[in-house]
C-alpha cells in the first residue's frame, strides 16, 4: 500500500524515438485497406510514413495500395499470417514488429506506420506490444446491431470508424442506433462515421490521425 | 527447469511460428498431404530428414553456448545444410522473432551476443535451431532437451497448419503425432549424440521434395503461410 501522495512529480515524457504505430483492424469488408490507403494519399506529403499489410490470402492488400500509386513500393511490406490474422496483431505479434522495425530502419524519418490487419471477427485487437494506437472499422452492412454486440474492437479501440453510411438506406441500417449504441460501451471514446466512397479524402479520420500523431511524437 | 523448457516448446511463445507451415502448405498445394495418413507420412519424413538436421544443430548449439563468442561456423553449418534458399529466410526470419522472445522472456549474456554476419537481405539473425540451442542453455538446459524441442517443432508446426489449412481432425491429428513420440525422442537422441562432435559430421541428411516445394511456394498465388 502507501501510495504516492506528494506534488506530481510528472514530466513529459521523453520524444519516443521512433513513429506512432497505428493499427486498423475490423471484419472482412469494413473497408480497412480503403482506409489505409486514403489515409496514405491525404497524409503522404505532410507525414513521413509506411504500411504493413497482414493479409489472411495473397499480397492483395499491398498490391492494392502499390497499383493506386499510394505509396512507394519500399514503404509497403505484407505478413502472412497462416490462416490466423488475429494471432499475428496479438498473440504473436513478431512477425508484424519484424515489419515495423524494417520498415522503421529503412527509413530513418518515419513519423507514422500504419499496420493494417486482415479481415477478423469483433474480437480481434491489436496488442499494446505492436501498436500505440488502433482504429476498429465495421460497416453498417453488418446490421445496425453490432455496436450494441460489442467485443473489444468496438469497446476498447481508440477510435471506432463505421463506415459505407450511404449503404445505410439500402440495408434498412439505423445510423442512431449505431451512433447510440456505441456511445454506451465505449466510454466516451470517439466514433466517426464515414462513407470513404463518398468522401474519400476521410477528412475527419484523417484529422483525428493527424492530432493522434502529433500529441505522441511531440508529447 | 522444467517449467521454462515446457515454456520454450510451447507454440503460444510468441517466436512467429504460427505463420509457417514447415513445407505443408506447398504439400497440400501439390496434392501430397490431404488427409491425416498422409500428414502422417510426412511428418514422419520431415522428422527424419529437416527435424534430424535442426535438431542436431540445435543440440550443438546448446553445447556451444557456454563459450560461444563465435557462431559463425555453426551457422554456416546450417547454411550448408539447407540448400533452399526460401527455407533459408524462413529459418533466418523463425530465428530472429525466437531470439526476440527469448531474449525478452530469459534475458541472457549468451542470448545478448548471439549474432552472426548474414548475406545481404536475409533476415539478420542466425539460423533457428542455433537460437533454440542457446536459449535452451540459457534456461539451463542440455543439448538433449534442446534436440527434443526442435525434434517436436518439426512435427507439431505442420500438424498445427494441416489443421487450419485442411480442417483436418484435431483429436486424430494429436493422435498421429503421439504414434510419433517414439521417433521424436529417438531423433532427440541421435541428434543430441553429435553435439560435442566436429560440427562437420553433424547430420546432412535431406529432403528434396521439401526443398523444391519450399521454392515453388514463394511464387504461389495464394499464400497463407510464410513457409
Amino acid at each position: 500500500m502507501g501510495g504516492y501522495h506528494g506534488p506530481d512529480r510528472h514530466h513529459a515524457a521523453p520524444k519516443p524515438g521512433r513513429p506512432m504505430r497505428l493499427g486498423i483492424g475490423g471484419p472482412v469488408g469494413s473497408g480497412k485497406t480503403a482506409l489505409t490507403a486514403a489515409l496514405c494519399k491525404v497524409l503522404k506529403d505532410e507525414l513521413d510514413l509506411a504500411v504493413v499489410t497482414n493479409d489472411i490470402y495473397t499480397t492483395e492488400d499491398a498490391d492494392f495500395l502499390r497499383r493506386n500509386a499510394v505509396l512507394d513500393d519500399e514503404r509497403i511490406m505484407a505478413v502472412r499470417t497462416g490462416c490466423c490474422p488475429h494471432t499475428a496483431i496479438r498473440d504473436d505479434i513478431s512477425a508484424n514488429l519484424d515489419a515495423v522495425e524494417d520498415l522503421e530502419e529503412r527509413h530513418g524519418n518515419l513519423e507514422l506506420v500504419i499496420v493494417e490487419s486482415g479481415g477478423d471477427n469483433l474480437t480481434a485487437t491489436f496488442s499494446q506490444g505492436l501498436v500505440d494506437l488502433q482504429i476498429f472499422v465495421l460497416d453498417v452492412s453488418g446490421g445496425d446491431k453490432v455496436p450494441r454486440k460489442g467485443g473489444p474492437g468496438v469497446t476498447a479501440s481508440d477510435l471506432l470508424v463505421i463506415n459505407k453510411t450511404d449503404l445505410a438506406p439500402l440495408v434498412g441500417a439505423d445510423l442512431g442506433v449505431m451512433d447510440r449504441d456505441s456511445a454506451k460501451v465505449r466510454e466516451g471514446r470517439p466514433v466517426i462515421f464515414s462513407s470513404i466512397r463518398e468522401e474519400p479524402d476521410v477528412p475527419k479520420i484523417a484529422d483525428w490521425v493527424r492530432t493522434s500523431v502529433h500529441a505522441f511524437l511531440h508529447h | 527447469m522444467r517449467a521454462h523448457l515446457l515454456m520454450l516448446a510451447d507454440s503460444r511463445l510468441p517466436a512467429g511460428g504460427h505463420a509457417h507451415s514447415g513445407g505443408l502448405e506447398p504439400a497440400v498445394t501439390a496434392g501430397a498431404v490431404a488427409s491425416v495418413a498422409d500428414l502422417a507420412d510426412f511428418l514422419h519424413g520431415r522428422l527424419h530428414t529437416a527435424g534430424l538436421v535442426a535438431s542436431a544443430l540445435a543440440a550443438a548449439a546448446c553445447a556451444h553456448a557456454p563459450g560461444g563468442a563465435d557462431w559463425s561456423g555453426l551457422d554456416a553449418e546450417a547454411d550448408a545444410r539447407t540448400p533452399s534458399p526460401a527455407q533459408r529466410t524462413a529459418s533466418r526470419a523463425q530465428g530472429k522473432s525466437l531470439l526476440r522472445a527469448a531474449r525478452a522472456t530469459w534475458p541472457h549474456p549468451v542470448l545478448d551476443g548471439l549474432r552472426v554476419p548474414v548475406p545481404a537481405g536475409a533476415p539478420r539473425a542466425p539460423h533457428h535451431p542455433l537460437v533454440l540451442g542457446a536459449a535452451a542453455h540459457a534456461i539451463g538446459c542440455a543439448p538433449l532437451d534442446a534436440a527434443s524441442v526442435a525434434a517436436y517443432g518439426a512435427v507439431t508446426g505442420p500438424a498445427s497448419a494441416a489443421v487450419r489449412l485442411l480442417g483436418l481432425d484435431p483429436m486424430a491429428v494429436q493422435r498421429a503425432l503421439a504414434e510419433l513420440a517414439g521417433d521424436v525422442d529417438e531423433v532427440a537422441r541421435e541428434a543430441a549424440a553429435h553435439a560435442e562432435k566436429d560440427w562437420a559430421e553433424l547430420p546432412a541428411v535431406s529432403a528434396p521434395a521439401l526443398d523444391l516445394w519450399a521454392e515453388e511456394h514463394l511464387r504461389a498465388d495464394l499464400r497463407l503461410f510464410e513457409s
